[in-house]
Parts: structure tokens; C-alpha cells; sequence
């Protein structure tokens, strides 16, 4: 099994969003990360998903999320050849004694701080996968209060758009 | 394994934009391979005032819709006033499930759209199970709900479900209408979607505000489906390699499913299998594709399928599959199906393609299309000295045939032999008729018996194998054939599960023939628990027998039919040919079988096709030494 991340481009219309992910559990799939956005157009939608799987179940759950009415294309992202970013929120413990040692670990990461309180600091980082997991690891022993995720975006290098191409003229 | 290329993964950016105008979704099995394509009228006629519920019901007859079959309640109501104004025969049945059956009968049996009304919540959910069946056998129906009013979706107000979301899985598509502007739109776009590429079940959930609202009627409106383009055409370059591999194979076979019969592809199919002389084997959904005299032909493949067919595929070193999908019950144990043969797999839907079987030659396109560009490239191979030798493959096939052909034994209790009663209906009926099964050993002995020799001739639940469908489908079948005579083989569970709609038959004139195989049993169930359970018949008794209960000359009669009974042997064509005479009413007959007969050839559930058993403890001699 490896990982995988699909760009699947759909029209904006409710009930979209079900069709996609119901598609991914009723075929066993477990998603890893999922994020769903406008695009330039603002009738087209990008879902973003990562899902761990042997490479021909996912060529046919490729080819099931195709016949989806709503599903104008998709396209799996290589990952050298694309940038992937996912973003996190942490509310870590930073009081008087080690909040110096906290602002050191967050500029080593090129992270933020978003709000600041007398025993915590709120912090913003971007990132792949690895590094936020690093930025995390080195939060952990200050302590983490609270935390929240976002699920990956990813958009191929390069001058070539996956949002053009007559399939999706009409949108 | 292969990793998808940006050709399957995205096959859709090679398609022009699929906004295309509506037409009527109806054009019967001929005409209905190509989706509709045609640029907008300049000038629509002026839009005109009407409600939501009238919109629906113009929208139907605009699409050339003759008949819907349905119940009304409470949300769908507003609809059902210009229905009793409109040239849409709407045919009352007695229980929702009877109406999806019956569209996907009439569907069936005429190629066209078939249509079906209910009401919210357990009216909806009550075509679950039709709709679900349609969607495994790819039948195109659309069905219409109506839906509680939009300030009230989601409050669990009175017979509210959820039915969009309930039928996500079982519909190639599903709606819910949020305004009464867009209902023109949705319908046309509903029956283009059921009835093009793989065809299949389209769900359109009303609520009962938006039929109630005002709006405007305008026809046709314009589709707007840009993510749905079917490949009807497939790959030149895939065709010529099929055609070369089929001219050098010595042991190729033609693996026939439904698709073909949905494209209508039946003519086709019969010259290539004519011009490559290569055998043909059609499954439990083409059965009548090709026909069933043809000495090309050795029958059906799978579970319950002939000796010879099972032989073919599991000793075949070409198949050429044609609009079938190597379901379970064709191919037994995966591992071991067909070990020695190369796959040319075309199917209109590419998720089938590789699904279960990898392809050596995958061909995406309509069966129809296939074929023939199939028999420009074979006419090429053969106009170069290139065709393959297949004597000895007959030798073995035709050897096979003869040995272990179709038959019975006899009961030895003196019981009738329902293969008997079955086969004399297919020889008396003939092959002008529609026949119709419900699910069971009476479906797989239909299938064995009677002998098809048309297309659009045989019904039944293949994929779902859903209990109860006979009746109903067999309603829908004749009212959309009403000159063509409709015999239901059913079994008396299923008989038990949805004989209501003899009432609508009887009441609605429309005449068709029910025959009963009453062994007084699930007797598939109990073939089962006698070959796998230790001949432990738990619950398979329904006391038809012992019992009489029901009665089903008594039912029948009571639910306004014909009601006719036989119990031996001597009775079976004097009791048929009683029933044929009958024209002005449904008949019923309750042909009292044995209960012990089996299917016989069969392929125990999940063993390979090479332990296929030609009858209990017999084992056909494959001679291994010829191949």
C-alpha cells in the first residue's frame, strides 16, 4: 500500500461532496485527508484526498469516482512533481519560563503566532506532512492543549492547470 | 498491476462539453445507442404559466412518456391532480415495490425509459429494492418521489426519509429538486442519464412545495452534464488487436452478457459469431441475445450454466467478452476461471474493465459499435489467409454436448418434474413470448428449458436476485408489449412476496400468465441445506403443500384472476394450452411439483469452475489428454 493524492474536480452543487467520500467507504477505502474547495471557477470544486491503497483497488475506485455525474476529472498528483501543504492550529503551554524556548521552535519552523495568552501561545503553520509532524514532535514536551488540522492541498509545478481543457468549458 | 494512466484517469478531458439539448429519451432498443446530441432550438416556444406539479407532468409527455406506474400520498398529491388530466396512463398498483418492478419490466421488454411514481418516506423507501435491482442489472427507470416540503426536510417531519441520500449507492444518479424552475431540466436530464451509456436507475425526489409553486414551462430545456459523456466508439488500434487475437486463438470463446442486448447489438453478434465460427456462450442477462438453436450456441455459462459453456471458459485459451462483467456466479472461484485464456474485454462502462478480471485487450464502447467495427477488422484478417483453425476445439465442445446435454430425472416419488412443466411451456408458449422469473431453482431451470430464440425475451433478477420480481415486471412487460404474450415463471415464495399486483392486472386488463412452480419450499434454499447442511430444512418449508395456504386457484380467483391447477404429469399441455386460450384475464396456474428436484449442472458458491458437478455425485470426465 502507498499514498496517493487525487485532485478531483466536481461540479459545485450540494450533496457533491457525500457522493465522493460515500464512493471511498462503500468501496473499504479509508481516507486519509480530504479537503474541498472553490477553484477559479466558482462552479467547480477541488476535492483534495489522500488515501493509502494498492494501486489497482485505487484504479478502480478512480474509474467508480469518474462515473459520478458531478465528477468533471481526475487527476492523481505525483508528489514530486506537486506542491502539497496542510495547516495546523496548536495551542501549546508556553508560561513565562519557557515561552522564549517556544518562539525559538516556531521561527526554526517558519510558523507563526496567531494569539497570545498568559500561559499559552496559539500557533500557525503550514507546511508537507513531515515537517508539520517535526514542528509537532518539538511542540510536545512544552505541551499541546489543543490542536486542529487541515486536510492536504496539493496543486501540480509547473505552468500547466488541471482546471483547464474542454471537459470542464462548460462550467 | 498497472497504475492508472491519464488517459483512464481522466478520460473525460477529451470529450466535447456535454450540454446538450433534451430529446425524448424514448426510441425502444434500436435506436437508443447514441446520446442525444443535438444543438438548441433558436426559438423555444413562449414559456407558459403553470405549477410545479403541472411542469413535472408536461415534462413527462413531452419525453414520450406512455405509462407510469404508481401510488399516490401525501407529498406527492399535487402531481397526481394533472395526472388525471394528462395522456401519461398512470397504472395504480397495489405496493411500491410492484411499481419499480413493473418499470423495469416494461423497460426490459420495450427499451424504453420505465417510470415510476411514489410518495415520501415509506412509499420512497419502498422502491429501494426495485430501484437497487435496476441499478445491478442496468435498467434504465426513472423514479419519482415526492418529498416533504423544503422548510421541512431535515425536522423528521411526517413521512419524511432521506430517500437522495438512501439511494446514492443504487442510482447511476439521483436528484433533489430545489426549485420549480428546474424541474424541465432535471427530468429530461434524468431520462438522457437512465438511458444512455450503461443504463441504470435515476432517482428525482420532489418536495411537495416546489409541485405546489408557480412557475414557467418551457420545452426542451437545455442539459447541462458536463461530466457525463459515455464513450460510445471504442479504440481502432483495440479493435484490430481483438480481431488478430481472435483469428489465431484455437480455443477462443464469445462470453455474451446483457450489454449486448442493451445496445442492441443482437444482429451484429450473430455475424461475427457467423463469420469467426467461434462458440458462444450468453449469460443468465443475454439469455435470447443469441439464439438458443444456433449450433454455435452452448448455452450458459456460470453456476447453473451448461457442462460445455462451463468447459469453454475454463479450457478456452481467447475470450471475447461482450457487454458482461465476470460476475460471481459466472466465474466461480476468481483465481481459477479461464487459467490459460487471454481476455478481450468490451464493456460501455470502464470500472468493469479490469475490475474483476485484468484484460489483455481492454475495449471501452457500446457493444453494437464494437461488433461491427469487430467484423470490418476480422473481414481484414481473413483477407489475409488469417483464420483460425477451431476443428479440434469443436471436436471437444460438441463432444461435451452430446454427453452431458440438458435433462432431468424423473421424480421417484411420483411427483411432477417441474423442468417438465417448464419446458413444456417454452415448447407449447413458444419463442414469441416474453417470459419473466423470479429468483430461484424455477429462474435456473426457465433459463435451462425453455429455448430463447429472440432478444427481449427472457426476464429476471439477474445481479440482485431479487424474491418477487416476476409478477410485476411481467405487468410492466405486457403493458408495453400488450400484443405479445408475457408467462411469469415464478416459484411460490416469490409468488408469495408480490401477487398483490394480480389485482392491478386484473383491474388495469392487463392479461398476463402466472405460472407457479409450487414445490412448497424455498427450494434453492433447500437444494442448499441438502447439498451443504446435512439435509437440515430449517425454515425452507412454507406449507404450500402440506397446508394449502394459501390456495392459489382460491387467491387468484380472488384477486380477480383465473385461477388453474395441476397437479400431474398428463395435465401440464391441456392446463397450458387452458391458460392460452385465456385472454381477457390474468391466469394463474398452480403447477404442485416435487419437492426434491435439484439445478443440476451446478458450480458449488465459491469453488472453482473446474468442480462443476453435471448432477449430484457426478462429475463430468474432461478428457485433459486433448489439450
Amino acid at each position: 500500500m502507498s499514498k496517493h493524492t487525487l485532485s478531483v474536480l466536481v461540479e459545485n452543487k450540494p450533496g457533491v461532496l457525500a457522493r465522493v467520500s460515500g464512493l471511498f467507504s462503500r468501496r473499504g477505502f479509508n481516507i486519509d485527508s480530504l479537503a474541498v474547495g472553490e477553484t477559479e471557477h466558482a462552479e467547480i470544486s477541488r476535492i483534495t484526498i489522500v488515501v493509502n491503497a494498492d494501486e489497482s483497488p485505487l484504479e478502480q475506485v478512480t474509474k467508480q469516482l469518474n462515473k459520478l455525474v458531478n465528477v468533471l476529472k481526475i487527476v492523481e498528483l505525483d508528489p514530486v512533481q506537486s506542491v502539497q501543504r496542510e495547516l495546523v492550529l496548536v495551542k501549546v503551554r508556553a508560561d513565562r519560563a519557557v515561552r522564549s524556548q517556544v518562539l525559538e521552535t516556531v521561527n526554526l519552523f517558519r510558523a507563526r503566532v496567531i494569539d497570545v495568552a498568559s500561559d499559552t501561545l496559539t500557533i500557525e503553520a503550514t507546511g508537507t506532512a513531515d515537517k508539520l509532524d517535526a514542528l509537532l514532535r518539538d511542540l510536545e514536551p512544552f505541551g499541546i492543549k489543543e490542536m486542529v488540522q487541515s486536510g492536504m492541498v496539493a496543486i501540480g509545478r509547473g505552468s500547466r492547470s488541471i482546471t483547464t481543457g474542454p471537459a470542464l468549458r462548460a462550467a | 498491476m498497472t497504475r492508472p494512466t491519464p488517459e483512464i484517469i481522466a478520460h473525460r478531458i477529451h470529450a466535447t462539453p456535454a450540454t446538450v439539448a433534451a430529446q425524448a429519451a424514448h426510441g425502444g432498443h434500436a435506436e437508443r445507442q447514441q446520446p442525444a446530441e443535438r444543438p438548441v432550438p433558436a426559438q423555444q416556444p413562449a414559456p407558459v404559466k403553470v405549477t410545479g406539479a403541472q411542469s413535472l407532468v408536461k415534462s413527462l409527455e413531452s419525453l414520450g412518456v406512455e405509462v407510469a406506474f404508481g401510488i399516490p400520498g401525501g407529498a406527492i398529491l399535487p402531481l397526481y391532480d394533472p395526472i388525471y388530466d394528462s395522456s401519461v396512463r398512470h397504472i395504480l398498483v397495489r405496493h411500491e415495490q410492484g411499481a419499480g418492478h413493473a418499470a423495469t419490466g416494461y423497460a426490459q421488454a420495450t427499451g424504453k425509459v420505465g417510470v415510476c411514481i411514489a410518495t415520501s418516506g415509506p412509499g420512497a423507501t419502498n422502491l429501494v429494492t426495485p430501484i437497487a435491482d435496476a441499478y445491478m442489472d442496468s435498467v434504465a427507470i426513472v423514479a419519482i418521489t415526492g418529498q416533504v416540503a423544503r422548510p421541512a426536510i431535515g425536522t423528521d417531519a411526517f413521512q419524511e426519509a432521506d430517500i437522495q441520500g438512501i439511494t446514492l449507492p443504487i442510482t447511476k444518479h439521483n436528484y433533489l429538486v430545489q426549485t420549480p424552475e428546474e424541474i424541465p431540466q432535471i427530468l429530461a436530464e434524468a431520462f438522457h442519464l437512465a438511458s444512455t451509456g450503461r443504463p441504470g436507475p435515476v432517482l428525482v425526489d420532489v418536495p411537495k412545495d416546489v409541485l405546489q409553486a408557480q412557475t414557467t414551462f418551457s420545452w426542451p430545456p437545455t442539459l447541462d452534464l458536463p461530466g457525463y459523456r459515455p464513450t460510445m466508439h471504442p479504440h481502432g488500434k483495440q479493435i484490430r488487436e481483438a480481431a488478430r487475437l481472435m483469428s489465431s486463438a484455437k480455443r477462443p470463446v464469445l462470453y455474451v452478457g446483457g450489454g449486448v442486448l442493451k445496445a442492441g447489438a443482437t444482429e451484429g453478434l450473430l455475424k461475427l459469431a457467423e463469420l469467426t465460427g467461434i462458440p458462444v456462450v450468453t449469460t443468465l442477462m443475454a439469455r435470447g441475445a443469441f439464439p438458443d438453436s444456433h449450433p454455435q450456441h452452448l448455452g450458459m455459462p456460470g453456476m447453473h450454466g451448461t457442462v460445455a459453456a462451463v468447459y469453454a471458459l475454463q479450457k478456452s485459451d481467447l475470450l471475447i467478452v461482450l457487454g458482461a462483467r465476470f460476475d460471481d456466479r459466472v466465474t466461480g472461484q476468481l483465481e481459477s476461471f479461464a487459467p490459460d485464456a487471454a481476455i478481450v474485454h468490451a464493456d460501455i462502462d470502464p470500472a468493469e474493465i479490469g475490475k474483476n478480471r485484468a484484460a489483455d485487450v481492454p475495449i471501452v464502447g457500446d457493444a453494437k459499435y464494437v461488433i461491427d467495427e469487430l467484423l470490418g477488422a476480422i473481414a481484414t484478417e481473413q483477407a489475409a489467409g488469417r483464420t483460425g483453425d477451431r476443428t479440434a476445439w469443436w471436436g471437444q465442445l460438441d463432444d461435451l454436448r452430446q454427453r452431458y446435454g440438458p435433462g432431468y430425472d424423473e421424480p421417484t416419488d411420483g411427483t411432477l418434474a417441474p423442468q417438465y412443466v417448464i419446458e413444456r411451456i417454452g415448447k407449447l408458449v413458444g419463442p414469441d413470448a416474453i417470459y419473466c422469473a423470479g429468483v430461484g431453482q424455477h429462474q435456473m431451470w426457465a433459463s435451462q428449458f425453455i429455448k430463447f430464440e429472440k432478444p427481449y425475451s427472457w426476464l429476471n433478477s439477474g445481479g440482485a436476485g431479487t424474491m418477487g420480481y416476476a409478477v410485476p415486471a411481467a405487468m410492466g412487460a405486457k403493458v408495453g408489449m400488450p400484443d405479445t404474450a408475457v408467462w411469469a415463471i415464478d416459484g411460490d415464495g416469490c409468488f408469495q412476496m408480490t401477487n398483490q399486483e394480480l389485482a392491478t392486472c386484473a383491474l388495469e386488463r392487463i392479461p398476463i400468465k402466472v405460472a407457479v412452480i409450487n414445490n412448497g419450499n424455498l427450494g434453492m434454499v433447500r437444494q442448499w441445506q441438502t447439498l451443504f447442511y446435512g439435509e437440515r430444512y430449517s425454515n425452507t418449508d412454507l406449507g404450500t403443500h402440506k397446508h394449502r395456504i394459501p390456495d392459489f386457484v382460491k387467491l387468484a380467483e380472488a384477486l380477480g384472476c383465473i385461477g388453474l391447477r395441476c397437479e400431474t404429469k398428463e395435465d401440464v399441455d391441456k392446463t397450458i394450452e387452458a391458460a392460452m386460450a385465456i385472454n381477457d384475464a390474468p391466469v394463474v396456474i398452480d403447477f404442485v411439483v416435487g419437492k426434491d428436484a435439484m439445478v443440476w449442472p451446478m458450480v458449488a458458491a465459491g469453488t472453482s469452475n473446474d468442480e462443476i458437478m453435471f448432477a449430484r455425485g457426478v462429475r463430468p470426465a474432461f478428457d485433459e489428454d486433448e489439450l
